[in-house]
């Protein structure tokens, strides 16, 4: 039971002064994730069939590369973000909570880690 | 995790039915939610005919004169029947919505009448907004300066200054659009909420207040501002015509312009 007022209750702990960055941050991704995704369709249609060989060679050319790359960071940057919104929607144990957004900003820095250093082996041999 | 199915004491069951009198040309059904807190048992929908030719043009009409002929029960909040108290915010047909300025002729078929979505039920068509109420509170409505106006004399506006509260001093805190927004429903004890946010940004885009930067910083919230995920709901059911949703958006993008 609480005899705490209304006002006291929805003032809770103040506000957290931030917030904004994050928005910001999920439009910017979006943004850039726009030409980005047209070009990666792009460049799947034209290396379908493509061998190892083929799609190494392809990779190796630097803008080809530079893209790639920049599409996977962008890409699960934008993928943390809105998973986070999700959980603090519909998560409405602080302790759950803080667990899961914690694993999920691990698991998204080591999948985008994993894939960018995949695509400089392929890139590079090795 | 958020609810997505009723608890059992909740579930609404079939009511009574009070048929219209013998003759009636012209009948509608309204089919409305009932909740007694005092008996313990499950809501209801009672289901009331209406003879049209012995009843006022408006859905309000219609819940009055159920009140006043048919069944001295039914509870409800009502005011002004003109729009302007915000009093008598209720789902009518689905859509939250001022029973007052719904036209009974505007429906087709029955008319199902709850209470606005997702609040607690004090009873019948009464919803509880005291947290509502708590919310608008506490972004402080009302002007804010320290320079003294001068004595005897309005604090001054150009026209152009005037102008950025249209569509914002409209608000009659129905909380149609608060109790529309998804959410909201989940979230309520710290998003707060379209009318409370459009009510925000109506003392942030007055030329008057002085205070638009504390305004801001107590809105800079994951949650208190950054809940809505501009579903737009608030503004799709706005009885008043407004968009609190266009006035979400520019509280947003003061935020980003100030950074
Ligand atoms: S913005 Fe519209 S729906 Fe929301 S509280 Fe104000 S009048 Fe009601
Ligand atoms: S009775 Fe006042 S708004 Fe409907």
């Amino acid at each position: 039971m609480s005899l705490q007022t209304d006002l006291a209750r929805v003032r809770g702990l103040g506000s957290a002064k931030e917030g904004t960055g994050h928005w910001w941050a999920q439009r910017l991704t979006a943004v850039a994730l726009v030409p980005l995704g047209i070009w990666f369709v792009f460049a799947a249609v034209s290396l379908a069939g493509a061998d190892l060989g083929e799609f190494r060679a392809w990779l190796t050319v630097p803008y080809n590369l530079i893209l790639m790359v920049l599409l996977t960071g962008v890409l699960f940057h934008h993928m943390q973000l809105g998973m986070q919104v999700v959980f603090e929607d519909y998560i409405h144990s602080e302790r759950s909570k803080t667990v899961v957004l914690i694993l999920n900003r691990f698991i998204a820095v080591i999948l985008g880690v994993s894939c960018i250093i995949a695509l400089l082996r392929v890139a590079f041999g090795g | 995790m958020a609810e997505f199915s009723l608890p059992a004491n909740s579930k609404v069951v079939e009511g009574k039915t009070f048929p219209a009198p013998a003759g009636a040309a012209r009948v509608k059904k309204f089919k409305v939610y009932r909740y007694d807190p005092d008996k313990n048992e499950n809501p209801r929908m009672d289901t009331y005919e209406i003879d049209l030719d012995a009843c006022g043009p408006m859905v309000l009409d219609a819940l009055i004169k159920i009140k006043n002929e048919i069944d001295s029960t039914l509870t409800f909040r009502r005011s002004c029947r003109e729009g302007v108290c915000g009093s008598c915010a209720m789902n009518v047909g689905g859509t939250n919505t001022l029973a007052c300025i719904n036209a009974i002729s505007d429906f087709r078929g029955d008319i199902a009448v709850y209470p606005l979505p997702h609040m607690m039920v004090v009873k019948d068509l009464v919803p509880d907004l005291t947290n509502a109420y708590a919310q608008y509170a506490s972004i402080q409505p009302w002007l804010q300066a320290d320079t003294p106006a001068a004595p005897g004399k309005e604090r001054l506006q150009s026209p152009e200054e005037r102008e950025e509260l249209d569509g914002l001093w409209e608000c009659v805190l129905c909380f149609s659009c608060s109790t529309g927004c998804p959410s909201y429903w989940w979230n309520s004890d710290r998003y707060l909420g379209p009318a409370t946010l459009l009510q925000a940004y109506r003392w942030i885009a007055d030329s008057r207040d002085e205070y638009t930067g504390e305004r801001l910083d107590a809105l800079e919230d994951p949650f208190r501002l950054y809940r809505c995920h501009t579903i737009m709901n608030c503004t799709n059911t706005c009885p008043k015509n407004l968009n609190p949703g266009k006035a979400i958006a520019r509280i947003k993008q003061k935020m980003v312009e100030r950074r």
